[in-house]
């Protein structure tokens, strides 16, 4: 297994080493001289020069991305041109709210996703079917921001049961944070919900058609029995590879929810930054997602052959 | 999709598209979601003759006035009329949805044809750049590229395009190399034919049923990013109307008038809605398993 991860990390790396050309050839190309914004009304010529030497701009471009990646590899990617905090610093504060937001998403969209995914497999062609069908369909066809804001127009002008944004921190106050992420949390997770019912409902028939299936269904098992142990232990495969490969549906959904309900994390850090042209920020914030994408498809790969034994034995 | 892949004979053709049609009408949802975007299509052409007001015209005397006859969805913080800022906001979102998919397929269907077809270090090439592309979520792609282009309709309609485009170029290497090895294909390349004649009279009639069914579920995608875009104030810009900047403007009166974000809310989720009920049943009808 080790060999295999290793392998598997090897072969990433050329991906990511394009992701850092495109994510650095992508700044290079924006409009405007961050060096121009940074010198200030003035425009002193002797500061604009001072600059460009201290970061190094009057190098050629292939010498200035192997100065950049060369900083990257230390774990420093550059300084924010708005806050002037290192972009690090920034990353490392705003992820966990994000982290935090998506797992909660995740979860719901586990506990919604799976057992409908399951129940509608079951009585295919039933009302129930049809039913957990449309609304898998209108969760991923539902625009997240516009959910947002139905749900913050019920849940908080109306009923004022929960608050309509804003964040606060686990460590402060556990309830107040859990009533701040839940209407986020739903709104995330509704779309990945109905992604995963469809899904897990797809492998279920498949599985449901198998011979060993209907094998236990004539040794007479109970039902339950049949499709919890023997049908969805093996249509499990395909729903982790598919729960850890949301991760990029999460962070481009949490983007939009974050903005909604004004939570400082990840999402709203890239929004912020691209409209105020912090393209350090920007592409930190890329190469950090590129990465992290990177590393669940490996987690998908890695879990996929713990859960497949013959894929184990093959190794 | 071997069984769509591989030709048939001309006779047999007639009632396979007979009978890719009768399974697409028996699909109740698929048909429902094609009229329905039949209709939303007639009502964005027929927009300059269906709305009965002015879709930037102000009106100060009817600032949030609340759905009436006169005013069939109300109006908006500056008084204009929300059923026709809908009907002429039909066209920015069905445009940017189709264009954007056109712009993604214009450039990663031939990329995928040829790395595909030809294999080697140009398939390596393309299938890494693919995977780079891949490897940032649509939605912050599409955000990046939109920010760097700057905030317009068009520039949202080629940020989308190109954040979608390495999905129809990984789609459509697939299914070259599913049906490279195809009798046809050896036999074509064996008398002699060009190479781009064999892609463009060959393969690509083999490989585009599949592209199809993307192309439906990709213009759902495409229609919600530029919402997500001119939400963000990065797609459509005002006064112009889009269903996303609608919503945008509207989040800040959502206390006062409500039904300023019912409206815009509703038709983009009937249309993705529809897209997707559409593109499934175009999957179903397509499927040779079944």
């Amino acid at each position: 297994m080790l060999t295999f991860i290793l392998r598997r990390l090897l072969s990433a790396i050329p991906t990511l080493i394009l992701v850092s050309l495109f994510v650095f050839t992508l700044q290079k190309l924006l409009p405007g001289d961050p060096v121009l914004a940074m010198a200030g009304e003035e425009r002193d010529p002797a500061v604009i020069e001072y600059l460009r030497e201290k970061y190094r701009l009057n190098d050629p471009v292939p010498v200035q991305y192997m100065n950049w990646m060369g900083n990257v590899l230390k774990g420093d990617f550059g300084t924010s041109l708005r806050t002037e905090q290192p972009v690090t610093t920034l990353i490392v504060s705003k992820l966990p709210v994000t982290l935090e937001l998506s797992i909660f998403a995740l979860l719901i969209a586990l506990l919604i996703g799976i057992p409908t995914g399951i129940i509608s497999a079951v009585r295919k062609g039933s009302v129930v079917d049809y039913s957990a069908n449309i609304v898998a369909l209108s969760g991923i066809s539902i625009p997240h921001f516009w959910l947002g804001i139905l749900l913050i127009m019920v849940f908080a002008v109306k009923l004022r049961w929960l608050p309509a944004s804003g964040f606060v921190p686990f460590r402060e106050d556990p309830l107040q944070n859990l009533k701040t992420l839940l209407l986020p949390a739903l709104v995330l997770g509704s779309g990945l919900s109905g992604t995963l019912m469809r899904h897990t409902r797809s492998a279920m028939l498949e599985v449901l058609r198998a011979d060993y299936v209907r094998t236990a269904r004539a040794k007479g098992l109970f039902p339950k029995a049949v499709i919890l142990k023997h049908a969805f232990r093996n249509a499990l495969m395909p729903i982790v590879t598919l729960t850890t490969l949301l991760f990029g549906e999460l962070l481009g959904g949490a983007v939009l929810t974050e903005q909604v309900f004004s939570i400082p994390g990840f999402g709203k850090m890239i929004v912020d930054a691209v409209f105020n042209r912090d393209y350090a920020v920007v592409q930190g914030v890329v190469l950090c997602v590129a990465i992290g994408f990177v590393l669940m498809n490996l987690l998908a790969d890695v879990l996929y052959r713990l859960i497949n034994p013959r894929l184990r034995t093959a190794a | 999709m071997n069984a769509i892949a591989t030709p048939l004979p001309s006779t047999l053709q007639p009632r396979l598209r007979s009978r890719f049609l009768t399974k697409f009408i028996k699909n109740k949802g698929a048909v429902v979601g094609a009229v329905v975007l039949l209709l939303f299509v007639l009502a964005a052409t027929l927009a300059p003759w269906l709305a009965p007001h002015d879709p930037l015209k102000a009106n100060f005397l009817a600032v949030r006035k609340a759905p009436s006859a006169l005013y069939w969805l109300g109006t908006d913080e500056l008084g204009r009329d929300l059923f026709s800022r809908l009907l002429w906001g039909a066209r920015s979102s069905l445009l940017a949805g189709g264009m954007s998919v056109a712009i993604a397929m214009a450039i990663g269907v031939p990329l995928g044809l040829m790395a595909g077809y030809f294999g080697g270090k140009l398939d390596a090439l393309v299938s890494r750049i693919m995977d780079a592309l891949l490897s940032c979520p649509f939605l912050v792609l599409a955000i990046a590229l939109g920010a760097f282009l700057g905030p317009s309709l068009t520039n949202a309609m080629i940020a989308i395009g190109l954040s979608a485009m390495p999905i129809f170029a990984r789609l459509t290497r697939g299914q070259v190399l599913s049906i490279k090895h195809e009798d046809y294909l050896e036999g074509a390349r064996a008398i002699g034919l060009p190479d781009r004649w064999i892609i463009l009279r060959y393969v690509l009639p083999n490989v585009l049923s599949p592209l199809v069914v993307q192309a439906t579920l990709t213009i759902a995608s495409a229609i919600l990013a530029e919402a997500s875009l001119s939400f963000l104030g990065l797609g459509q810009q005002p006064p112009s109307p889009s269903w996303g900047s609608m919503l945008n403007t509207a989040k800040n009166f959502m206390e006062q008038a409500p039904w300023m974000s019912i409206a815009p809310g509703m038709a983009i989720y009937i249309t993705v809605l529809c897209f997707n009920l559409v593109g499934d049943g175009l999957r179903d009808a397509l499927d040779p398993k079944d």
